[in-house]
């Protein structure tokens, strides 16, 4: 079968093209949400956050809900909120409080899957969790509805908000001088990755997600010095990978979330590379 | 007409005093140089008057001429994130955000202020270029047309000239006289007793409590001038002995 006879045949089946649709939303807001996780200096909020979430999703397991989310998503929000609020006044300093978080939930949540488990395959549950791998292509129409409603929103707060977000990112006393309240801010951007990560978890599973949110923010600061340059080459960038990533992985069999973010890591390296000659 | 009266000012951190008995003014037209030892809490003052942290006790009131976010602010020239992505124009244009309330996007006329606010600071032609390329004195005209955006009347500096050298430390303070002349009051954090001197028409010297406010010259005439210049000089002395530092006239 040549390749567009078995990218036509995938295309046909419903679950590829919302796995196709939810790849490209998650992508896009992580990447949006991304280059300001960078230039603050919260990549490893992002990835304590995933844990937590990790934690969050075994417990929801346990409990055998429909829908995962009603307890992952509240979940993450709050540890984010937490985690924000330890980076300033708590007495574990910040990335040591993360430590503790990211750690915490995952031993957490691999023992709950052990103890209460409620599936024959104990280890396969971990490892899709952890990795995405098969979970993305049994989504169904409404988790994706989900999905596709929580990009356009985050999509959307981010326009909204893009000045003031520029403002607090780059200098967060003149913001506030100015009566930007620049803690409402973090607070909403600590929310909104919180809701990407969840998103994206099903998509790359919770190892993974991270890399969805810093390496295209990385990858475009190597190629644009002004902001708006950054965050539009690094959604330009993610959506590419997305793309290219799934139709990799559905030409090749490889696990969809591992797929996508090498292809990202390439595209880091390349770019990195050439900037050095 | 006064813009800010502080009464009685008592700063510090998590309860612990760092200066008190602060009592000054701020007027239309003013060029105030807050001067003191290192640690006097001239910094923390600062940012009280931005209302970044509140004063322990004591009160500092904003007059009706002027609105708590009509404050253009300059920070200590410190390294700001030096991989930070941002063009000149996005960066001056920023300052422009508090008038925006609720309005995600820039108006034509915000857009226009930040315009003649960087022909103004001669930084027009840069305004494609990322601002961590410039060299510090082009990075300090960014910060001040950014400052500028948000008042047209009242500028608060933190040290702006650490780490310049001094041909640019020069042109930036006579870029702060003009605008001082022009009508922009200023209140700066400095060092630099001899440019304090030269050019504000009034001192506010700080230490665990206030020194001195009043007018330039009657500070002059002071003995609390006297005593502090020469410790002043005795310390840059030594330092320039040790060769970190030379002090030149402007």
């Amino acid at each position: 079968m040549s390749i567009a006879d078995t990218l036509t045949l995938y295309f046909s089946y419903p679950f590829v093209r919302y796995a196709f649709v939810v790849a490209i939303v998650v992508s896009l807001s992580a990447s949006l949400l991304g280059v300001t996780l960078v230039l603050k200096r919260y990549s490893f909020i992002g990835d304590g956050l995933s844990h937590v979430a990790f934690g969050a999703m075994a417990i929801a397991s346990v409990f055998r809900m429909i829908n995962n989310n009603v307890i992952v998503l509240p979940l993450t929000i709050l540890a984010a909120v937490l985690l924000l609020r330890s980076g300033k006044n708590a007495r574990i300093k910040g990335d040591a409080a993360i430590a503790v978080f990211s750690v915490g939930a995952l031993a957490l949540g691999y023992l709950i899957m052990n103890v209460f488990s409620t599936s024959a395959n104990v280890s396969g549950d971990v490892c899709s969790t952890l990795f995405g791998s098969t979970s993305l292509l049994t989504l169904d129409e409404g988790e994706v509805w989900f999905s596709v409603v929580l990009a356009v929103l985050v999509i959307g707060l981010f326009i909204f908000m893009y000045n003031r977000i520029f403002a607090v990112t780059f200098d967060e006393d003149f913001a506030n001088a100015t009566g930007i309240n620049a803690d409402r801010y973090n607070l909403v951007i600590a929310i909104l990755i919180a809701v990407i990560i969840v998103m994206g978890m099903n998509l790359v599973g919770s190892l993974l997600i991270s890399a969805l949110v810093i390496f295209p923010a990385l990858t475009a600061m190597r190629l644009y010095g002004d902001y708006r340059g950054v965050v539009v080459c690094s959604a330009v960038i993610a959506v590419v990978c997305a793309a290219v990533g799934m139709l990799l992985s559905i030409l090749t069999s490889t696990p969809v979330g591992a797929t996508i973010v090498t292809v990202n890591l390439v595209v880091f390296i390349v770019t990195s590379l050439i900037r050095r000659a | 007409m006064t813009y800010i009266t502080c009464r009685d000012l008592k700063l510090g951190y998590d309860g612990r005093v760092v200066t008190e008995g602060i009592n000054f003014e701020v007027n239309e037209g003013d060029y105030l140089c807050i001067i003191g030892e290192n640690g006097a809490g001239k910094s923390t003052l600062m940012k009280a008057l931005m209302n970044l942290n509140k004063p322990i006790s004591g009160e500092i009131e904003f007059s009706d001429e002027i609105n708590r976010r009509e404050i253009g602010y300059l920070p200590q020239n410190k390294e700001f994130q030096h991989d930070f992505p941002a063009s000149v124009q996005e960066i001056v244009i920023s300052g422009c955000l508090s008038k925006c309330g609720w309005r995600p996007f820039y108006s034509a006329s915000e857009k226009k202020t930040a315009e003649d606010n960087m022909r103004q600071m001669d930084i027009w032609e840069l305004r494609k270029k990322c601002y961590r390329e410039l060299s510090g004195g082009q990075q300090q005209r960014v910060l001040l047309a950014r400052a500028l955006c948000a008042t047209g009347k009242l500028l608060l500096l933190d040290e702006p000239v650490t780490g310049l050298d001094y041909k640019v430390t020069c042109e930036f303070y006579s870029l702060l006289s003009e605008l001082n002349r022009s009508g922009v009051s200023i209140v700066m954090v400095s060092h630099d007793l001899e440019e304090a001197m030269g050019h504000a028409n009034k001192i506010l010297q700080i230490s665990r409590e206030q020194v001195f406010f009043g007018d330039k010259d009657a500070y002059l005439m002071s003995e609390s001038w006297k005593s502090f210049h020469q410790h002043h000089k005795d310390h840059c002395h030594k330092k320039e002995q040790e060769g970190v530092f030379r002090y030149e006239h402007c």
